[in-house]
């Protein structure tokens, strides 16, 4: 009898002091490189104070009470975007209505959002008689504000519309008309009134502000002073979520941290980063960018490692998903940054789903998918040793 | 000026209550954590009765520090008044009794009437209840008061995926019967019930408890149809007790002024509890687990899960029982729960996996009894907890020190 009241009485006394002496926190904090969410370093304490604020409001809820839908995507934007990270196929979007130049000839009937969800009670959209469409997975989210910072001089720079140098990479901006709310910097550049958009699978918005405001409306189902249209109702109708809470979410974008490279010295990591120079993916996947001004210090004329160019490219037949935005066509995407690619893992529920609808479930399965004005690339790639592709791909995924 | 009379009447109150002979005041000691159907907690309480009146008094209180931190982040040190809660008992005649238990939690920022009834005997199998009862699913709805417990926190399952103390205004039946060792008891109650909030709520997912914030419905039934809720348990006194319980209606507003505006949806909760304690060892075990079935929308999403499934075991051994301090029958308890819950049982109709939005937790505990009635806890929680689509898990860990007290 006393041995088992000993063997009951040691157990949980062994167990407490096993568990508490892993950290004075009693859990472990994980290293800034293992997430993707959290701040910019060096951000003012008013800075910060608001980026809590839009953290709050980026994990809102939204109910029938605080105007979710009628019909909608997501009921807030932590669902589609776990941890920061990429979305998974159970929060893909469909959009239809758009297959060329002349815009979406279906805003009139719901697009270009498919909301395929609906609050008891009302029926989800569905897509119109003749309308093609196409599904996507939302983006990462870490790291936007250093992207928004980008000038437009030096997106332009990058573009080589006509491939004049002849490495069969012509990269193109996506023009956009933009709407009134959004105020272009004095340093925008325009094209017969349209600007640059960076944000979004073809580059299809210009700023987070706008990003912000289309995900509420379309996704959500919020009007907001910037966008006061209900989706499924198509009237205007009062705003329902405060302007300030917009623009805390907007500030909560812009200071999340950039995603951090892991395992820099290894070995593997080093030789995969040369062979990535050698085949020419940072063609595309432009390693280094450069912020000009911004009212955020910690944004502020800073280089940065996001591994995109921000232009549109041909990716082949494979990848035309019959839709486009703006000045895009059907198989032209804006090529996705790279940072944060070792790390979707964790926000896609320990799968990849890569690509614009998940389909490529690997980072390999990703490259061989390539195509259009990436298909020499492509070709470098399985041409390399099995020991070059594996340091390749530790590469890709250290970042 | 309801202020002003309210502190009127609190000083009145205080001063009547000096005026008291304390001699008059007779405390009807009850053993808390002796063996008895869950049904029978609310009878069997501790409590004051003022001699040769039929009322009696009692309640209890729930204080405890706490610091947790999840994956690294703390909110630091806490001290929480979680629960003070008043009772009120009456026997206006030999077999009508008027019950109450008055529930404030936070320090007041919830106050509720989590228990009214009146209680009629025509049998001992026979008696009729109607008031504000708590429904019987599961045990820890019946028998939750914080003394009886070796945890500071309430179980998650019984809380967070059935809804904690979830009462209603209602009616039904009770009864029990004895027979050598054997005692089998029943309950059958209709009453208020669920309402829309269940799926459609901030928690993101179906959420019964998010019930529990219609102050509406102690006057309303948000469908028009009567929540049923029933229970059987057997208690064998060298076995344990083992109950089935059931709890079901339509939740949702599916008529207004007359005017059909949504079909008719479902809530099914079937739950199985049991405690016994084992000879010799006296190790206490209680458990309980339930499975629960709501018709979700099939256009609403597959956040909003439309099976959940959860329980607990709390395992509570003796490890001294003397006179510590001058406390005659102090004990000194080791315990554990585990618990577990999915509030999202299935997989993803696009790929294929198992959804997430689930939780597990192991809670080892000291426990320091001084009488039946007054516990002192140790609490170490150890929780992991996954999002919807099965992320790694958010770490929580930390302790928690806590008196519960009958009074």
């Amino acid at each position: 009898m006393k041995n088992i009241r000993l063997f009951f009485g040691v157990i949980p006394i062994l167990l407490i002091i096993l568990f508490t002496s892993c950290d004075e926190n009693y859990t472990k904090t994980p290293f800034k490189d293992e997430v993707l969410d959290g701040p910019l370093d060096g951000l003012s304490h008013e800075e910060s104070a608001r980026f809590l604020s839009g953290d709050a409001a980026f994990n809102q809820v939204f109910t029938r009470e605080t105007g979710l839908g009628p019909t909608f995507v997501s009921t807030s934007c932590i669902s589609c975007h776990a941890g920061n990270g990429k979305g998974h196929p159970s929060t893909a979007l469909t959009r239809f209505g758009q297959i060329d130049e002349r815009g979406n000839l279906f805003l009139n009937l719901g697009g270009p959002i498919l909301q395929n969800r609906a609050l008891p009670g009302f029926l989800p959209e569905q897509i119109p008689f003749g309308a093609t469409s196409a599904r996507f997975i939302p983006s990462v989210n870490t790291g936007l504000g250093f992207l928004e910072s980008v000038t437009d001089a030096d997106i332009l720079a990058m573009a080589d519309p006509n491939d004049s140098d002849g490495d069969g990479i012509s990269g193109v901006p996506n023009w956009i008309n933009i709407p009134d709310f959004v105020i272009p910097s004095s340093s925008a550049i325009s094209q017969d009134g349209k600007y640059i958009g960076r944000f979004g699978k073809k580059a299809a918005t210009r700023s987070l502000l706008q990003q912000t405001v289309n995900a509420l409306n379309e996704d959500i189902g919020i009007t907001s002073i910037f966008n006061p249209v209900d989706t499924h109702t198509h009237l205007e109708i009062d705003p329902e979520i405060a302007t300030s809470t917009v623009n805390d979410i907007v500030s909560y974008l812009q200071t999340l941290k950039a995603p951090i490279q892991r395992n820099q010295n290894d070995a593997s990591v080093i030789k995969g980063a040369a062979i990535f120079e050698q085949i020419k993916c940072t063609g595309c996947h432009k390693p280094e960018l450069r912020t000009g001004y911004s009212p955020i210090s910690a944004l502020s004329n800073k280089t940065f490692a996001p591994y995109t160019d921000l232009l549109l490219h041909d990716m082949g037949s494979g990848l035309d998903d019959g839709y486009t935005e703006g000045s895009a066509k059907t198989q032209e995407w804006r090529t996705p940054p790279l940072w944060g690619i070792g790390l979707s893992e964790s926000s896609q529920g320990g799968s990849f789903y890569l690509l614009h609808d998940g389909r490529a479930r690997s980072i390999e399965e990703a490259i061989l998918k390539h195509g259009g004005e990436a298909k020499s690339r492509k070709v470098s790639y399985i041409n390399l040793s099995q020991p070059d592709k594996e340091a390749l791909l530790t590469f890709i995924k250290s970042l | 000026m309801k202020l002003i009379y309210l502190y009127i009447a609190f000083f009145i109150s205080l001063n009547s209550y000096a005026q008291i002979d304390s001699s008059l005041l007779k405390r009807t000691q009850k053993d808390s954590i002796k063996q008895a159907l869950n049904m029978d907690a609310v009878y069997n309480r501790p409590s004051l009765n003022i001699e040769k009146t039929p009322v009696t008094v009692g309640g209890y209180l729930e204080v405890n520090w706490q610091r947790l931190s999840t994956d690294g982040v703390s909110e630091g040190h806490q001290f929480q008044a979680r629960r003070l809660s008043i009772f009120m008992s009456s026997a206006i005649s030999k077999r009508v009794k008027f019950l109450t238990e008055i529930e404030f939690e936070d320090g007041g920022k919830e106050i509720a009437i989590e228990f009214a009834s009146v209680d009629v005997e025509f049998h001992p199998l026979v008696n009729f209840r109607a008031g504000i009862i708590v429904n019987p699913i599961g045990s820890f709805n019946q028998n939750h008061d914080g003394p009886k417990w070796e945890f500071t926190d309430r179980p998650i399952s019984a809380t967070q995926m059935l809804p904690g103390t979830f009462s209603n205004a209602g009616a039904g039946f009770f009864g029990k019967k004895y027979n050598n060792d054997w005692m089998i008891g029943y309950e059958a109650y209709f009453s208020g019930s669920f309402d829309n909030s269940i799926i459609e709520n901030t928690e993101n997912k179906t959420f019964l408890a998010a019930a529990k914030n219609n102050p509406e419905r102690f006057g309303e039934i948000n469908s028009g149809t009567p929540l049923f809720t029933g229970k059987i348990a057997i208690r064998n006194s060298k076995i344990g007790e083992l109950g089935f319980s059931y709890m079901g209606g339509i939740y949702n507003k599916y008529q207004e002024d007359g005017i059909i505006i949504d079909t008719k949806r479902r809530v099914g909760i079937f739950a199985l509890d049991f405690n016994t304690t084992l000879p010799k060892i006296e190790t206490f075990i209680t458990s309980e687990w339930a499975w629960v079935k709501v018709d979700v929308p099939s256009t609403y999403g597959q956040q909003f899960g439309n099976k959940q499934f959860g329980g607990f075991v709390d395992i509570v051994q003796p490890i001294l029982k003397k006179n510590i301090l001058g406390w005659e029958k102090a004990v000194l308890n080791i315990a554990c729960r585990l618990e577990y819950v999915d509030w999202n049982v299935g997989t993803f109709n696009e790929t294929g996996e198992n959804i997430g939005e689930d939780i597990w937790s192991a809670m080892p505990a000291l426990s320091f009894r001084p009488t039946s009635q007054t516990v002192f806890r140790l609490n170490y929680r150890f929780q992991k907890q996954h999002d919807i689509l099965g992320n790694p898990p958010a770490t929580t860990a930390g302790f928690n020190i806590g008196i519960s007290t009958y009074f």
